[in-house]
């Protein structure tokens, strides 16, 4: 099977899905943001910034990690890690807000707007926000304030504004609604740092871009160490920005197999998951449709309302998914499967007394799946799984479950 | 996989078609022999009730409203500031669909022959099916359609569908839009040209913006399609002025807060109807575009 979209199609089509789905408003400053990454792209200036950033301030490259004591507790694979988790600030986040950060001074903009989930892409843009120079108004659903007070605390300390969301299911959905509300509002002074493969073209394309670093890393570290391609990848998936980043260096690699892993929740009824390309294991509700700019698959009622999700993790609690991903499933290139909240905890544990590796929840979410399948593979199979972030931010979720 | 009909990707812009004697253009031309700034009033559909927005709708109708725009509930309504949205999550909680306003045309149709424009976000008309929506609205009587997070660059097969049905295709045009942006969108429309006057959401503001006339001469230079300026008009003095410079009116969130305190449907409506005669009032003795144009 072939895979084309490694340049992106005109106006950020992948297949039939991404597109540009705003107000008018949003459509002029789309295409300058358009305009100033393709000539930042051009400019060794810009990338030699970036790199340096990414060195020296964000702590690249990371490791790639043999599991060893997680490879023969589940007996199958051999796992490496992509430890993502060693980053500054705890999470890949930071390799997307460095990109978009030097993108925002380069179009004069003195301020970033940012929704977040689970706090990291939050923490993240406040900690670039910093580094800059700018200032930074972060939006978060007042459910994911409470069960990410750390994070909170941690962004309003970087000197960011935080600012509570109380509609719809007070989650990373409705928090993107509002960072959206105040970018059509200021549009002319600010840049909405968008944390993930989501929202209207170019976005999806520039996160992708500026994640997949993870990816190519990775292939090149696993190439010295074992001399071969992986057998498989394993990523979990909300937006998909950890797991577009690890996949896309990989996607011309027919051999090698990629499993993007959500949030299966507490059940398989609309309401219940964040579930939404999983929906030949039962998971119901996900139709493609249009939510904050693009066309993907959606989780939403029959008349087109988006539906409410749920998950342990904030992270993956989001009722769309990536336009990239939507494609890749529908190509077969990708495969994706959810886990429970409960097997993402299970998963947590298991790496932290396995590895001594405390992974964040949504990471848990991956390392889930692996755990269901790796006993069944072959001892001479490679796993790389990515460890997106880390988990001191879920100590309260996980003191409550464990 | 996709059981939902793919968006289309689109193609350079075609001829418009629209009504040219729809009974948008017709009111539009009336208003212009008149001289008359011409008044929108958007409703939320659903806020609190179908029933009540009949109601409400008839009284606007009555009391003066040139054109009704009927808002189609979303859940997630990313252009609206937080009168709208209440008024969303109200007409959602009562049952409210896409279908059901649809339904809601075709009894008004019944009893006024006041021109209805149906204002979505485009999740809704795509999950329904373009051809599906475009048949049920124009066979309920309703006459024109505004996508709020649908430019033309995304629109083409909607377009072509919505206009096959005899419906007119309002988009928007905003601050920030480019001269470039501004040819396309004056192409694509038919009916009449929403422009929205500020960079921001729908709500109640003071004053209307220093360069709005500016920006409306720009948009002018585009289209000769009438030209309705929405975003933050409510007052009487706002009406008053903007006769100068557009050729209607859009009144929204003052409306749907009126709706909002109201206790009644009864009360709503009569709410309603006394806004759109004060502001009517205002178009009527304010500086009509005519006046403006001889000085």
């Amino acid at each position: 099977m072939s895979y084309v979209a490694h340049v992106v199609r005109e106006r950020g089509r992948y297949g039939p899905y991404g597109g540009r789905y705003v107000p008018e408003t949003l459509m002029a400053p789309l295409e300058e943001l358009e305009r100033v990454y393709a000539e930042a792209r051009a400019d060794r200036n810009f990338q030699a910034q970036l790199d340096d950033l990414l060195k020296n301030f964000a702590g690249r490259p990371t490791p790639l990690q043999f599991a060893s004591r997680l490879t023969e507790h589940l007996g199958g694979a051999r796992i490496y890690l992509k430890r993502e988790d060693l980053l500054h600030t705890g999470a890949h986040k930071i390799n997307n807000c460095l990109g978009q950060g030097l993108l925002a001074v380069r179009m004069g903009k003195k301020r970033v707007i940012a929704e977040t989930g689970a706090g990291q892409h939050g923490v993240a843009t406040a900690t670039v926000a910093a580094r800059l120079g700018l200032s930074c108004t972060v939006y978060m659903g007042t459910e994911d304030m409470e069960r990410q007070r750390l994070n909170v605390f941690r962004m309003r300390l970087l000197g960011a504004e935080v600012i509570g969301v109380d509609a719809g299911s007070r989650t990373l959905k409705d928090a993107i609604n509002e960072a959206m509300r105040d970018w059509v509002t200021n549009v002319r002074t600010s840049h909405y740092l968008l944390g993930s493969v989501l929202g209207a073209h170019p976005y999806p394309m520039i996160v992708r871009d500026f994640q997949k670093i993870i990816g190519e890393e990775a292939r090149e570290q696993i190439l010295r160490i074992e001399k071969r391609l992986p057998d498989h990848l394993f990523a979990c998936v909300g937006g998909g920005s950890n797991s577009i980043g690890l996949f896309h260096a990989f996607l011309s690699d027919a051999s090698v197999k990629m499993v993007g892993v959500e949030a299966g929740g507490r059940g398989k009824s609309l309401g219940e998951h964040a579930a939404r390309l999983s929906a030949a294991e039962g998971f119901t509700g996900a139709r493609p449709g249009v939510l904050q700019g693009t066309y993907t698959y959606v989780l939403q009622t029959a008349d087109g309302q988006i539906a409410t999700t749920h998950s342990v993790s904030a992270g993956l609690d989001y009722p769309a998914v990536g336009p990239e991903h939507a494609w890749l499933a529908d190509q077969g290139r990708a495969v994706y499967t959810a886990v429970t909240d409960q097997e993402a905890i299970d998963a947590a544990r298991a790496l932290a007394r396995t590895e001594g590796i405390i992974p964040a929840l949504e990471s848990a979410h991956a390392v889930a799946e692996l755990v269901r399948r790796a006993p069944e593979m072959k001892k001479d199979e490679i796993v790389i799984l990515n460890v997106s972030g880390r988990g001191d931010k879920d100590m309260e979720t996980l003191a409550r479950y464990v | 996989m996709s059981d939902a009909a793919s968006p289309k990707p689109s193609s350079p812009p075609q001829a418009r078609a629209g009504k040219s004697d729809g009974r948008i253009a017709q009111r539009f031309r009336k208003l212009a022999e008149s001289g008359e700034l011409g008044l929108v009033a958007y409703i939320t559909a659903g806020d609190p009730s179908l029933d009540a927005t009949e109601q409400i709708v008839l009284a606007a109708a009555e009391a003066g409203a040139d054109v009704i725009e009927l808002g189609v509930p979303f859940s997630d309504p990313v252009a609206d500031g937080p009168t709208i949205q209440r008024a969303s999550e109200r007409a959602l909680r009562s049952g409210t669909t896409l279908a059901g306003v649809i339904e809601l045309v075709r009894r008004l149709r019944a009893q006024t022959d006041v021109p209805l424009v149906l204002f979505s976000y485009f999740n809704p008309i795509l999950q329904m099916g373009i051809e599906k929506f475009a048949a049920a609205a124009a066979a309920a009587g309703a006459d024109g359609v505004l996508a709020t997070d649908l430019t033309p660059e995304e629109a083409d097969e909607y377009r072509s569908v919505v206009h096959a049905r005899g419906l007119d295709t309002i988009f928007l045009a905003a601050p920030t839009s480019t001269d470039e942006r501004l040819a396309l969108i004056s192409e694509c429309s038919s009916g009449f040209l929403y422009l929205i006057s500020r960079t921001g959401v729908t709500g109640e503001r003071d004053a209307l913006p220093e360069d709005l006339p500016a920006l409306a001469r720009r948009v002018r230079r585009f289209t000769k399609l009438p030209l309705a300026v929405g975003f933050g008009i409510s007052q009487p003095a706002h009406v008053s002025v903007l006769g100068g410079i557009a050729d209607a009116a859009v009144v929204g969130s003052a409306l749907v807060a009126e709706i909002e305190k109201a206790a009644t449907a009864d009360d709503a409506a009569a709410a309603v109807a006394n806004r759109i005669r004060i502001l009517k009032r205002a178009a009527r003795e304010g500086i009509s575009r005519r006046s403006a144009e001889s000085k």
